[in-house]
């Protein structure tokens, strides 16, 4: 039939016709040319970016790296046998009061995630929203401020209820007044933290897809039964990237932990203890102003820990949402 | 396993909105009943207040009776969540969890009846309910990938493996059928002849043939006009309706007059 009725285009030249069919039409290709060109550059940006701090960090730590342990011995705060020596417990203040604040803030951002998407009345959910959202916005030093002066009196009863309790566990014994300790500190980080993993968390059980939530209320599932089959399986990733977010925060984190921390150079595990941690960024920000030479060359190698630091981190974290990919429900 | 379901003067509401008027109708144990009828005519919001799972929607309640074996579903002291457990459901859509394997699937209802299963009686349901949906010989060999590893016809069939595993009373299907191909089409309709040996099957279509295929009773709903209620106009065995239905409204839907 076809062959008997061929189409009437097939009467014109067909060369031309084709041409024409497929010539681009000039707008919309410089349209996405430009786009293209915007998003790579975009894209390439970041790349260049992450790459001049980086280089930034080892030409300006360089010096504080090669020089000989003598010479570090005679900047005045410097006690330590090597750059590593001094490092290492900064490295490892820094690693102990996030992890602490990350124990406190996530099972708590959880489930006011939860409570906000599965369990308050709209509007209650909806103002609840914003309060966290506000909570936010509020300034670093605004919270050290808070913490140093409203929380400490407040945790100190707390603290002396734990060390005489749980002071047989070395972890909460010898606290001393005031609570300048570690587990302080990360309690007001906690505080700060909350909001980006709430935030974040909020979102991602809010988009639990309809069907598996009616699925599994088909199946008898009780609020809690639909929460644990369909709602933190389906955000377990994105949770998992939430508290990345407030990790990397809490491992920057300046003012906050510089205004409550008394600080010290330890390995120590003593959390109720004063004066035996100290964060890179805080030790950064209060040994920095009277800092020249050498001195600040060593102050940007530990800036230079942290950085790598938080980079392990995040590709950590990203290997553990990969391994699961076939399970995340995003195919 | 399979009950009679008597329901009385059912009426539900969304809100102040009455969406279905007045249903009263007869289902029958070990028996398919089809529900057609055009869009919007209530018969998924029918078939969900048969578990309560139009609850789900805020607002949303019933006036009227709906008994399973003489025990109305919204009696007072009546867990929604009990109910359920009496009477699966499959969705449209197929919904497998994405987070759980196949064997997990299976056995999502049966570990919140029964938490602590041993590893031979988990294994003996998931063998049982996965012949009993047609699937065993598909999937035996990779029980604990994704069920979201599967093509969309053999979720659906996962997903009635996973309806049947926690032996319900009876099944409600939502169009089973409806985002399926031709051929999941046919092995699922297969599927609900062997069902309806054990189940009390009620299913929603929009696909007559398929109605006239697998049903022995069918009802047709239909709407007066958008705003109004949706009414059962009829319900008959299936050979009657689309052959000769008293009531000329379902004659003009199934010969494709109108919807």
């Amino acid at each position: 039939m076809l062959t008997d009725n061929p189409p009437k285009v097939s009467k014109r030249p067909a060369g031309r016709d084709r041409v024409e069919l497929f010539a681009s039409g000039n707008k919309g290709r410089w349209g996405s040319r430009i786009f293209s060109g915007l998003s790579h550059g975009a894209g390439i940006f970041i790349l260049i970016v992450l790459a001049a701090v980086a280089a930034f960090l080892v030409k300006e730590a360089w010096p504080a790296i090669t020089a000989p342990t003598e010479e570090l011995q005679q900047i005045s705060w410097f006690k330590a046998d090597s750059l590593m020596g001094y490092i290492a417990p900064l490295v490892f203040g820094t690693l102990l009061s996030s992890i602490l604040a990350l124990v406190i803030a996530v099972p708590l951002s959880i489930g006011i995630a939860l409570f906000i998407s599965h369990y308050a009345p709209r509007r209650l959910a909806q103002s609840l929203g914003y309060i966290i959202d506000l909570l936010a916005a509020i300034p670093s030093v605004v919270y050290g401020l808070w913490g140093a002066l409203w929380l400490l009196p407040i945790l100190d009863p707390v603290f002396k209820w734990l060390t005489n309790n749980l002071g047989f566990i070395p972890l909460f014994a010898d606290y001393q007044a005031p609570a300048k300790n570690v587990l302080a500190a990360s309690t007001v980080l906690a505080v700060m933290i909350l909001p980006i993993i709430t935030a974040v968390s909020r979102e991602v059980f809010l988009q639990t897809p309809r069907l598996h939530e009616e699925a599994a209320l088909a199946l008898g599932a009780t609020r809690w039964e639909l929460i644990r089959m369909a709602v933190l399986p389906f955000g377990r990733s994105g949770v998992i990237s939430a508290a990345m977010l407030g990790l990397g925060r809490a491992l920057g984190e300046t003012m906050a932990v510089l205004m409550v921390i008394s600080p010290g150079f330890l390995f120590s595990f003593f959390l109720l203890k004063p004066g035996q941690h100290q964060t890179i960024a805080a030790n950064i920000a209060a040994q920095f102003p009277e800092a020249s030479g050498l001195s600040v060359s060593v102050l940007i190698a530990t800036g230079l820990a942290l950085f790598v630091f938080t980079f392990l981190v995040n590709m950590a974290a990203r290997a553990i949402i990969a391994r699961r990919k076939d399970f995340s429900g995003a195919n | 396993m399979s009950k009679r379901i008597d329901v009385k003067d059912l009426n539900v509401y969304y809100g102040d909105f009455l969406a279905v008027e007045g249903v009263t109708m007869a289902i029958e144990p070990r028996q398919v009943t089809a529900l057609i009828g055009p869009s919007g005519c209530g018969k998924s919001t029918f078939l969900r207040t048969l578990n309560r799972m139009h609850e789900v929607i805020p607002g949303a309640r019933v006036s009227g009776k709906a008994m399973i074996d003489g025990t109305d579903l919204y009696g007072t002291g009546v867990d929604p969540v009990a109910v359920r457990r009496h009477v699966g459901m499959v969705f449209q859509r197929p919904n497998p969890f994405p987070t759980m394997s196949i064997a997990d699937n299976v056995l999502a209802g049966v570990k919140l009846n029964n938490k602590r299963i041993s590893k031979s009686d988990a294994a003996e349901v998931v063998e049982h309910s996965l012949r009993g949906a047609n699937l065993w010989n598909e999937v035996k060999d990779r029980l604990d990938r994704p069920g979201s590893s599967l093509s969309g016809g053999q979720q659906q069939r996962l997903c009635i493996a996973r309806a049947i595993a926690v032996q319900p009373e009876v099944l409600l299907m939502d169009e089973p059928c409806s985002a399926l191909d031709p051929i999941s089409t046919l092995a699922i309709e297969d599927l609900i002849n062997e069902l309806k040996n054990q189940f009390t099957i009620v299913i929603v279509t929009h696909n007559m043939q398929q109605a006239a295929r697998v049903s022995d009773r069918t009802a047709f709903f239909n709407i007066a006009g958008t705003g109004k209620p949706g009414k059962l106009i009829e319900i008959d065995d299936t050979a009657t309706i689309f052959s000769t239905p008293s009531n000329p409204a379902t004659e003009d839907y199934i010969s494709g007059r109108f919807g």
